[in-house]
Formats: structure tokens, C-alpha cells, sequence
């Protein structure tokens, strides 16, 4: 996949940034190198160059906010956002891009939704569910909600992408992708493919038939994290 | 627990990567602990430099504690199980906690076998000071590992060695000829077939956090730039001068541990870090390490 060639490492192609504070990092780059998309573990102002997205991944809300805010990377994340950089947030990553917080103050706010942290109770609770999106995933994929969130509403510009029972699970603004749930954490690439063009990249194609990689494990993401062999 | 349960649960620990746990014995430190950016808190009555101090027989915490943590915060709550007592661990579950850690820092209650943790749907996270013990664990259906440490010192030494033996019996695991791999696994413990997963993944199936001694930002990034995943700090928060300070710097330096310009940052004006215990100066029996096998 590594493109030796005359651009080594491919520095000047844009990229989506994965920020890189805490949580589920790993796992987002590898559906994106899955799809030929330039990745990059963002954690530090000049690791914004030449993103065309961000993805906000899930972790724990609460410590992401705090690393974000110590070293100014919510202001950079804003200035990107307005000129143009994209951005998804997943989970964790869905509470920190939205206006409204129930129960708490807001933290980037770069979305017009309202959502509750934790909303579905403890571990016990986490849940897998079978869904279709039109136009972005056209056959039934498994989701995975982990202590996840539920968006309650959403404003004007914002269109609701999944609803399920009295909760909205995914929405998107022109801009802006949330899901609550953690399709990094499954085979299925569709949403990553979905984010890219997004972005105005060219993801691989994935077809009907290839949206559930089937090469991916639930170890896939280990690859990203070996010990070292020193 | 089904093969789905356990992929949640191995997933949850997944998503607490890159950051630390704390020990809290009160709602007011779990509040600190979560404004100080903890990903998850551990609730015990007594953190393990007090149980260490007090002697006698530790277990399962008072539940009306641990629920009332659960209700002050949303991060997720783990609290501890005695080894091998299920029905501690059954009492957990029921009180819908997030995680179970099974931990040597209470005392056995059984010296044989640990909980058979595929009984349950909660996660389990187990305590390892080699990669046998660590792969008997996850053969015994545990989502998450975190080194044992030698609990309630403020010394890392030990959880410095346990994630240095797992990182070499790794490497030997990867560099043998296959052959080997049957006499090598028989000879640590280990079950064959997660030795071979082991083997060909370069580095444990699920999380592996540190745990056990954990004191300053610095000892944080040391255990993260030797390849573990998140910290948890049991006694190095709430025995220190500045707790909340304390627990901020420790959320920063595993955060950045690979910046040696911002573990300085994190580091300074502290105040004093909890005193410490050499390993030494410990009597064999009142070392924690050594319970369970």
C-alpha cells in the first residue's frame, strides 16, 4: 500500500487527520489506509497542514475536551473547520462537535445538534444493531453503540441519516458528520468512503458487495500498535 | 458471555486507550478524577497504599459507595473483585458497573483458580506479570490486562519489569521457528493457540494498560513509550499534595508521552508525589505481585 515512489511519502497529497489525544485512533486509520486515503495522527498545530478532514474518533469525551482545550487545538480545529477542512466525529467525537450538550457546556459546537452523553446506561448496555442508510449504506450493516450517545435533535441544516426508535444515531450538516456509533470498530468501510468524498478525495471503490471488508478482524487495529521490537 | 458480548467489551477497553485510570474512594474524587480528564475511575474503598498500611483481609468494596460514584459521573466505573470470588464479581455485574478488575490488591479468595470470567457479560480486566499469566487470563475469557505492578508503592519498578518480561517473551514468540512455539508455550504457561495469535499479531489481542507503582507524569510516559496502551494510578493521585494537579499532569504526559518537551511541562511544580516504598523494604508476604499465578 506504502507508494515508494517519486512523492515518498506522499506529504503534499491531502489527507484526513485522526486526532490523536485519546481513544479509538488506531482503528480509523486503518479503514482509512483500507481505502487508499492518506492518513495522518494529528496532535500538534502543525499537523494541520493539508487536511481536507478531521476525524474527532471516539474515547471519552470528557479527556478529550480537557487535552484539546490545554493546548489550543479546539481554536486551530475552528479556524481549520472555516476554511474549509471537513469533519466527523464518531461517538465521543459526536459530543465535542455538537452545539448543545445536555448537562454540560458545549465544546466545539460546529454542529447544530442536541445530545446526551452516555444515554443508553453502563457497558451492560452497549449494543450492536443492523441498519441501512440510503445512499450511504445500501445493504444492512452492524453498528456499534459503546456507552454511546444519543442525538435528540437537530436543527435546521442538519439532515438526519439514521433514526432509530425516539433517538437519531447519525446526522450530517454540509460540513459536519456525526455518528454515535463506531464504524471503525467494524468491517464495514462505507462510512470512511462516505467521509472521503466528503472531503473531495478519492477513496478506492467500494462497491455493495465490498462495504464489509472481509479481510478485517476485530485485531485489525493492532497492526497500528506492536510492541517495539528493540 | 456470546462472542458479541466479548467483542464489546474488548472494544470498550479499546476506547479508553491513550488514557489513564484512577482510583477514587469518594464521589468528590471521582469528580476530580473526571475533570482532570481520567477516561474511566476506578471506585475502592481504600486506595491500595491504605490497604497496604492497614493490613488484614481486603475485599469488594461497600456497593453503596460504588453506586454512588456511578451516579456522579459518566465516564465509566470500574471496581475491584477479590481473585476467584464470583460472587463479588456477580454482585458487580448486577450492580451494572462498566468494568470488573480482578485484582491482587484484595486479598484471594480462592488460591487456585481465578473466575471462569466467560460466565459473565461485564468486562473483566485481569492483572498479569508475564505473558503466560496474561494469556491465562484472556483464555479465561478477560477483555483487558493491565500489569500487576507492586500496588501501593509509588515505585514503578515492578510494573516496569512485568511489561518489560511481556515485551521480550513477544519478541522470543515472534523470532522462533514454529516448533518451538509448542515447548516455549508449555514451558510459560501459555495457552498454544492465543501464543500463536500472539505470535503473529507482535503484541497482545486486547489492551494492555500499566498499572501497579505508577507515581509522577514522567513514570506515565515511561510505561507508555515501553508499549502500553493507558495508565491506570491507583495511590500516586489522592496520596500526593495537589491531587487534581497531580491528575491533570498525568492525563497530559500519557497523552504526549512520546514529547519529552511537554512530560517536562507536565511535570513541573507539583508538589510533593506520594512517598514511596522500596520493593526491598517489603516483607515477601506483604508483597501483592505474587497473589494469583
Amino acid at each position: 500500500m506504502n507508494n515508494h515512489s517519486s512523492d515518498t511519502d506522499g506529504r503534499g497529497m491531502p489527507a484526513i487527520g485522526v486526532l490523536d489525544l485519546q481513544g479509538g485512533i488506531s482503528e480509523h486509520i486503518d479503514h482509512l489506509e483500507r481505502l487508499g486515503i492518506r492518513s495522518v495522527r494529528v496532535k500538534e498545530e502543525e499537523d494541520f497542514q493539508n487536511l481536507a478532514g478531521l476525524i474527532v474518533p471516539g474515547g471519552e469525551s470528557s479527556c478529550i475536551s480537557r487535552l484539546l482545550r490545554l493546548f489550543n487545538l479546539d481554536e486551530i480545529i475552528v479556524q481549520q473547520f472555516q476554511k474549509g477542512m471537513k469533519i466527523w466525529g464518531t461517538c465521543a467525537g459526536a459530543i465535542l462537535l455538537a452545539k448543545t450538550v445536555i448537562n454540560e457546556s458545549a465544546h466545539l459546537g460546529l454542529i447544530d445538534i442536541e445530545i446526551e452523553r452516555n444515554s443508553f446506561g453502563s457497558q451492560l448496555d452497549s449494543f450492536q444493531y443492523e441498519a441501512v442508510i440510503p445512499g450511504l449504506l445500501k445493504k444492512p450493516a452492524s453498528l456499534t453503540f459503546i456507552r454511546a450517545p444519543k442525538i435528540i435533535k437537530v436543527g435546521r441544516d442538519v439532515n438526519v441519516l439514521l433514526q432509530i426508535d425516539d433517538y437519531i444515531a447519525a446526522a450530517e450538516s454540509s460540513d459536519v458528520l456525526v455518528t454515535v456509533f463506531h464504524p471503525e470498530l467494524t468491517g464495514c468501510l462505507a462510512f470512511h468512503h462516505y467521509f472521503a468524498k466528503k472531503c473531495n478525495l478519492k477513496p478506492r471503490d467500494v462497491d455493495g458487495t465490498e462495504v464489509l471488508d472481509p479481510t478485517w478482524r476485530l485485531t485489525s487495529w493492532t497492526r497500528l500498535a506492536r510492541i517495539s521490537r528493540g | 458471555m456470546d462472542a458479541k458480548r466479548y467483542e464489546l467489551n474488548v472494544q470498550l477497553a479499546q476506547m479508553l486507550k491513550g488514557g489513564v485510570i484512577m482510583d477514587v474512594t469518594n464521589v468528590e474524587q471521582a469528580k476530580i478524577a473526571e475533570d482532570a480528564g481520567a477516561v474511566a475511575v476506578m471506585a475502592l474503598e481504600r486506595v491500595p497504599a491504605d490497604i497496604r498500611k492497614d493490613g488484614g483481609v481486603a475485599r469488594m468494596s461497600d456497593p453503596a459507595m460504588i453506586a454512588a460514584i456511578k451516579e456522579a459521573v459518566s465516564i465509566p466505573v470500574m471496581a475491584k473483585a477479590r481473585i476467584g470470588h464470583f460472587v463479588e464479581a456477580q454482585i458487580l455485574e448486577i450492580l451494572k458497573i462498566d468494568y470488573i478488575d480482578e485484582s491482587e490488591v484484595l486479598t484471594p479468595a480462592d488460591e487456585e483458580c481465578h473466575i471462569d470470567k466467560t460466565k459473565f457479560s461485564i468486562p473483566f480486566v485481569c492483572g498479569a506479570r508475564n505473558l503466560g499469566e496474561a494469556l491465562r487470563r484472556i483464555a479465561e475469557g478477560a477483555a483487558m490486562i493491565r500489569t500487576k505492578g507492586e500496588a501501593g508503592t509509588g515505585n514503578v519498578v515492578e510494573a516496569v519489569r512485568h511489561m518489560r518480561t511481556m515485551n521480550r517473551e513477544i519478541r522470543q514468540l515472534i523470532n522462533m521457528p514454529l516448533e518451538e512455539v509448542t515447548g516455549f508455550a508449555k514451558a510459560n504457561g501459555m495457552p498454544y493457540e492465543i501464543a500463536l495469535q500472539v505470535r503473529k499479531l507482535e503484541r497482545l489481542p486486547v489492551v494492555n494498560f500499566a498499572a501497579g507503582g505508577i507515581a509522577t507524569p514522567a513514570d506515565a510516559a515511561l510505561m507508555m513509550q515501553l508499549g502500553c496502551d493507558g495508565i491506570f494510578v491507583g495511590s500516586g493521585i489522592f496520596k500526593s499534595a495537589d491531587p487534581a494537579l497531580r491528575a491533570k499532569a498525568i492525563v497530559k504526559a500519557t497523552a504526549y508521552f512520546n514529547d519529552p518537551k511537554k512530560v517536562l511541562e507536565a511535570s513541573m511544580g507539583l508538589g510533593e508525589a506520594m512517598a514511596g516504598l522500596e520493593i526491598a523494604s517489603i516483607p515477601a508476604e506483604q508483597l501483592l505481585a505474587g497473589r494469583g499465578w
